[in-house]
């Protein structure tokens, strides 16, 4: 039987097998190692002891766990919804003006990318210290937030704007013909075209959002109180000062659970808004 | 699909229980008690110790480097491969290293529950107890010194039992004040509250204080509640004795106490959004009378300030009562379970507390936990020394809250953030803290 050129054949998963022994080493196993201590009440020493669900059913009804979830939520606004705002009308402005120096533009609006987030966080940690800001129970997450969107809206500007120069200039001299303002022009044409873009960017961030742990260690420790604690602090907290590596476990299975249903989410939308 | 389900497979059989090899531990520590004896090292053949250890900082690295080398010259035979490690870094990655089948043999494990017990409680930790009197350890130290490294070896109870470590420094939470602005240091409780209360009338920050960190909360709060709660009372806590109960009236009154200072604007400003390191540095600077610190910050806070740095104790309620301090000691050295040459380990340590050792403390301006002759030149320094003289005579030395549990530290240095804030009145502070220990102690 001869097959022709273009039909799957068996071979390929031998090509499949490098890369993924690397993934089920490193990822997969001890995300089910993980899986696996989440059910015991674990010291990390002694024999832990099985407690089936337990553990899950804390993350759910503990109110600090449930504080922990909800400041992501409200950091999800400054890791994502803000840098993707401000990326699109940095993008937007520059797709209608030719700026000079573009590329140096492009380099500083960046750099916070390319910094460790240890560095940003002890700098930011200087920056906030005459205002107080990180100290005071209702300003130190929005805070924080900000160090977030002002780390994350270089990568999201950078992306757009490589997502506006591929748009042919045809189409906004069109728009422009038919009489389009800057607004309509920036709805019409620079928003679509950013779609994938923009789905790329909202999964980063997002990522970035939930698993953010340096930057609240670094710079409040959680506090003042705990009005600025976040899942993967507690996750670190519980495993490595605690003892309560099953339940730390837990939350962390919960963590990426979250994550998943999220981005898989986030990419289910934009493919659909691209085939429509 | 059928690939993934196997590896599930595969991974769950190699897991088993978490855990589950590590044995009985009081049989395997009452092995180890009887096999230890105080042996010559010279004769001790060639031995490698492997050290873990946090005196990275100024003096404490110099006198740690100093006697490693003493003692090697002395012992040609033994090598000290020392791991140096930030507090930190030392406590959060312990219980992976003892745990393991490279364990090192000597390790600093921190005092209390969080850290000493929970290697206890996983017999990881040597008994020290046939070694303490073999070499006399017993005279070196207070009472209460010995007790904060002690645990039954189900870590159950802490305080007594066995002794897992020795500690070579001693350490002391009082008031640095500066002597251009305080003349004539308080005697008494009030004296010290009129102080303040001066200060403030003068545009001074009375207490200088920085509580981003979180910790420094705990070192205001104990400060004060020495004047209320009788050293029994927080010692019995924190060795969680029968009854013993956060939610008392002296704890109370100290949190109210310590909210109302803050109310009336005693603190730096905004102190819960500034460091520890730039609050003490501003003290340094003369920004203010009074510093609540530990001993810790002597060597950097006189040479910022000189002769004019002082230390005392947070003064009791009547002048000339007994002193009290929130203190206690360095971490102490402890020797591991799997440690091949427990016996050379123990000379070690028995080297790295002697009164020589306290020799060298002093000359690199640490403040030994032994008794020593010698003596320091600098007027803060010595007041320090006499301090911790009369504390030791007194039995005057409150441990620190933060060993009460495994997770006390997060409960408590929250709380007082809050508390400081005016966020949380006294009675939630004390009964919500009596509440987390609770659950802890309810698991005992």
């Amino acid at each position: 039987m001869t097959r022709s050129p273009g039909e799957p054949r068996r071979v390929a998963y031998l090509y499949l097998l490098p890369g993924f022994a690397l993934f089920a080493t490193f990822v997969l196993a001890p995300l089910m190692h993980a899986a696996w201590l989440s059910l015991f009440q674990w010291d990390g020493i002694t024999p832990g002891t099985w407690v089936g669900l337990d553990n899950y059913k804390a993350v759910v009804s503990e109110a600090d766990l449930r504080r922990a979830f909800g400041h992501s939520a409200v950091l999800l606004a400054f890791y994502a919804a803000l840098p993707i705002a401000i990326g699109l009308l940095l993008a937007g402005a520059a797709s209608r003006a030719r700026i000079r120096g573009l590329t140096a533009l492009r380099t500083v609006l960046f750099l916070p990318q390319v910094i460790a987030l240890a560095v940003v966080a002890v700098t930011w940690r200087l920056i906030y210290q005459p205002t107080g800001w990180l100290g005071n129970f209702d300003l130190a997450l929005p805070a924080v937030g900000l160090v977030g969107t002002w780390v994350a809206y270089g990568l999201t500007f950078v992306l757009f704007m490589a997502g506006v120069q591929k748009v042919p200039q045809s189409l906004y001299d069109a728009a422009r013909v038919d009489g389009a303002g800057a607004l309509r022009e920036f709805f019409a044409v620079t928003l679509p075209a950013l779609r994938g873009e923009i789905a790329v960017a909202l999964t980063l961030t997002t990522i970035a959002a939930l698993r953010n742990f340096d930057l609240v260690y670094l710079t409040t420790s959680g506090g003042p109180g705990d009005a600025t604690t976040v899942p993967a602090f507690e996750v670190y907290q519980r495993a490595f000062r605690g003892g309560e590596v099953g339940g730390a476990a837990a939350i962390g299975v919960c963590l990426a659970a979250v994550i998943f249903v999220l981005t898989v989410g986030i990419n289910r939308v934009a493919d659909r808004a691209a085939r429509t | 699909m059928r690939w993934l389900a196997l590896l599930i497979v595969l991974v769950l059989a190699g897991c088993g229980t978490p855990g589950g090899s590590s044995g009985d531990n009081a049989k395997k520590a009452q092995q180890q008690e009887q096999s230890s004896k105080k042996i010559d090292v010279a004769k001790a053949g060639k031995v490698t110790l492997t050290v873990w250890d946090q005196e990275v900082r100024g003096g404490q690295r110099r006198q740690i480097s100093e006697l490693n080398a003493e003692f090697m010259r002395r012992y040609p035979n033994v090598t000290i491969k020392r791991v140096a490690k930030s507090f930190t870094d030392l406590n959060t990655t312990l219980k992976l290293a003892v745990s393991g089948d490279k364990a090192p043999d000597v390790v600093q494990a921190n005092q209390g529950r969080p850290t000493m017990g929970q290697l206890v409680k996983g017999g990881l930790l040597r008994p020290l107890d046939a070694y303490e009197k073999a070499y006399g350890w017993a005279d070196r130290y207070p009472k209460v010194l010995l007790d904060l490294n002690r645990f039954s070896t189900d870590a159950k109870t802490f305080g007594s039992g066995d002794l897992f470590g020795i500690s070579q420094m001693g350490e002391i939470v009082g008031l640095f004040y500066n002597r251009t602005l305080v003349p004539d240091p308080p005697k008494t409780f009030a004296d010290l509250e009129a102080a303040l209360a001066a200060a403030k009338q003068k545009g001074q920050v009375p207490i200088t204080f920085g509580n981003l960190d979180k910790w420094p909360g705990i070192h205001e709060f104990q400060a004060v509640q020495n004047r209320y709660a009788d050293p029994s009372q927080v010692r019995d806590f924190v060795f969680a004795k029968q009854g013993a109960s956060f939610d008392t009236p002296e704890n109370q009154q100290a949190a109210a106490k310590l909210q109302e200072w803050a109310k009336k604007g005693y603190f730096t400003p905004n102190f819960n959004g500034v460091g520890y390191d730039p609050a003490w540095a501003k003290f340094g600077k003369g920004a203010g009378p009074f510093l609540i610190g530990g001993t810790w910050l002597l060597r950097d806070l006189t040479d910022a300030l000189g002769s004019n740095l002082g230390f005392m104790l947070v003064p009791p309620a009547d002048a000339g009562a007994p002193p009290r301090a929130l203190g206690g000691e360095s971490l102490p050295f402890a020797i591991t379970s799997k440690s091949k040459n427990p016996d050379v380990a123990a000379a070690y340590i028995d080297f790295l507390t002697d009164p020589n050792a306290a020799k060298v403390l002093v000359q690199t301006g640490n403040l030994p936990a032994m008794p020593t002759d010698a003596k320091p030149t600098e007027p803060a320094g010595v007041q320090v020394f006499d301090a911790w003289k009369a504390l030791g005579e007194g039995d005057g030395l409150v441990p620190y809250l933060d060993y009460s549990t495994p997770d006390f530290y997060d409960q408590i240095t929250a709380a007082v953030q809050k508390l400081m804030a005016g966020r949380e009145p006294a009675k939630a502070f004390t009964s919500g803290l009596q509440g987390d220990y609770e659950k802890f102690t309810g698991s005992l």
